[in-house]
């Protein structure tokens, strides 16, 4: 699985972060997603494409 | 037109059948024979009424569908509201790129981790709020004693209002926000409302502290009626939509009783139970609007740029393909895709703020108070057909 993430379309809504802590976080400065780890291990698939799906501005793109 | 939508005008907003949790039956009749549709507003106009939680995420994540309420074609659901909606300055009512500029100001205050941060203060006013109500009686009105109290005081002191003057917005957030109210009506809430957070604002520019107003003053990027448009946004629904998800929390459970006993039971169920409330109440009951800005085919029906569109979020909530036995209250479903916070870059700002006061109130209610019953008749619950915001106007328990 990898993971990208785009900072024009997110809305900091934080989905991705409830889903997935251990793969999203916020910036401090503006709330807008930051990627920890773009290619996470096989335990945090169900979670991210959880927090794909949840993510209101289709900011999260997932290729597997 | 089929002859079938023909036979049976729909209007909005609609009346409720028997049961004051369920959305209104015409609403869900349209999702299951004609998703799309066009229906007839108070004035006479006409928009699309989009049902389908397929379509309305569609909608709501499209650009080619504009926020902007003073497009013409926008729907508006009384005369008090177009008043609000083409008059508001504020980018729950702009499109990208201005509307992510203004967001994106205050996105930072609301997410994960400075909300989570938040929870000793917010439990402590919980539990400070059930001291005073259960000292001296054994009963109460718990929206005013408990739901309102509650997340007004966090909102207050999110932004550095002070809470003395909490009759004072609460009587104009109830203007702005009920059916009723006639432009006038709504201009002197509104003018009310912005004099007292410009001046604020002006306040915090001499003497900065720690809130959300007083940082945007800081910014030096807004004027101080900006300031004061987005202050009034986040006051009034600040504390009008928590307090009204609340009550109606624990009234649905209340008439749930073998959901409220397994939460009582398991109290790590609070969180899923808040997503499921937040779908089955869907207390952004009369749909939001949109206006095309350019041909779109929306569940196979094409909607026309001009044309208005209204996604109704109760109705997508209860679409079966999304959630199996819709209809019922099953607070350890996993209901995390609803709609309830609307979807798209509109999507609610203060949603991170909203679940952790509801998982914190219901967890601390059920917790203290477990013999809390209803003190009046079912029947004689008075709900807010008449509101923007759906919920109870009072809520009369016993413990």
């Amino acid at each position: 699985m990898h993971i990208t993430v785009d900072l024009d379309r997110c809305c900091g809504a934080g989905h991705c972060v409830l889903a997935a802590p251990e793969v999203f976080d916020q910036r401090d400065e503006d709330g807008l997603v930051v990627l920890l780890d773009a290619d996470p291990p096989a335990g945090e698939h169900r979670q991210v494409r959880q927090a794909a799906a949840l993510c209101p501005a289709s900011a999260i793109g997932v290729r597997e | 037109m089929t002859t079938a939508e023909a036979a049976e005008p729909l209007t909005v907003p609609a009346t409720r059948g028997s049961c004051p949790f369920a959305p209104p039956p015409s609403y869900e009749r349209a999702r299951e024979q004609a998703p799309v549709t066009q229906v007839t507003l108070w004035d006479g106009s006409r928009c699309w009424m989009v049902t389908r939680h397929e379509d309305v995420r569609a909608v709501l994540s499209d650009p080619r569908f504009s926020s902007d309420g003073s497009r013409p074609g926008f729907p508006h659901l009384s005369a008090g509201r177009r008043a609000l909606a083409e008059e508001t300055q504020v980018f729950i009512r702009m499109d990208d790129p201005e509307h992510a500029r203004l967001r994106r100001m205050l996105t930072a205050d609301f997410m994960i981790k400075k909300v989570e941060a938040m929870r000793p203060e917010i439990q402590r006013i919980a539990d400070d709020l059930l001291d005073r109500m259960t000292a001296r009686q054994s009963q109460a009105d718990f929206v005013a004693e408990f739901a309102l109290p509650l997340p007004s005081l966090v909102i207050c002191r999110l932004l550095g209002v002070s809470y003395e003057h909490h009759q004072f917005f609460q009587d104009r957030s109830r203007i702005l926000l009920h059916n009723d109210s006639t432009p006038d009506d709504v201009g002197g809430a509104r003018r009310d409302l912005r004099q007292f957070l410009t001046r604020l604002a002006e306040e915090k520019q001499k003497e900065p502290d720690e809130g959300i107003i007083s940082r945007l003053v800081a910014r030096g990027e807004l004027t101080p009626e900006e300031v004061a448009a987005t202050g009034l946004l986040l006051l009034v629904a600040g504390h009008e939509t928590t307090a009204n998800m609340t009550a109606l929390s624990i009234l649905a459970l209340l008439r749930n009783p073998e959901q409220l006993a397994r939460l009582r039971d398991t109290p790590s169920l609070t969180g899923g139970a808040v997503e499921e409330l937040l779908r089955w109440l869907t207390i952004v009951h009369s749909g939001l609007g949109r206006a095309a800005v350019a041909d779109v085919t929306i569940g196979g029906r094409t909607i026309r740029a001009g044309d208005g569109v209204l996604v109704m979020l109760n109705a997508a909530n209860r679409d079966e393909q999304a959630f199996t036995d819709g209809a019922e209250l099953l607070v350890d479903r996993d209901a995390r895709h609803h709609v309830a916070f609307g979807f798209g870059v509109h999507q609610c700002l203060g949603q991170p703020l909203a679940r952790l006061e509801l998982q914190i109130a219901l967890e601390t209610v059920l917790r203290r108070l477990p013999g809390l019953e209803l003190a009046c008749s079912f029947e004689d619950v008075r709900f807010r057909h008449d509101m923007a915001i759906y919920g109870v106007h009072a809520l009369p328990v016993a413990w």
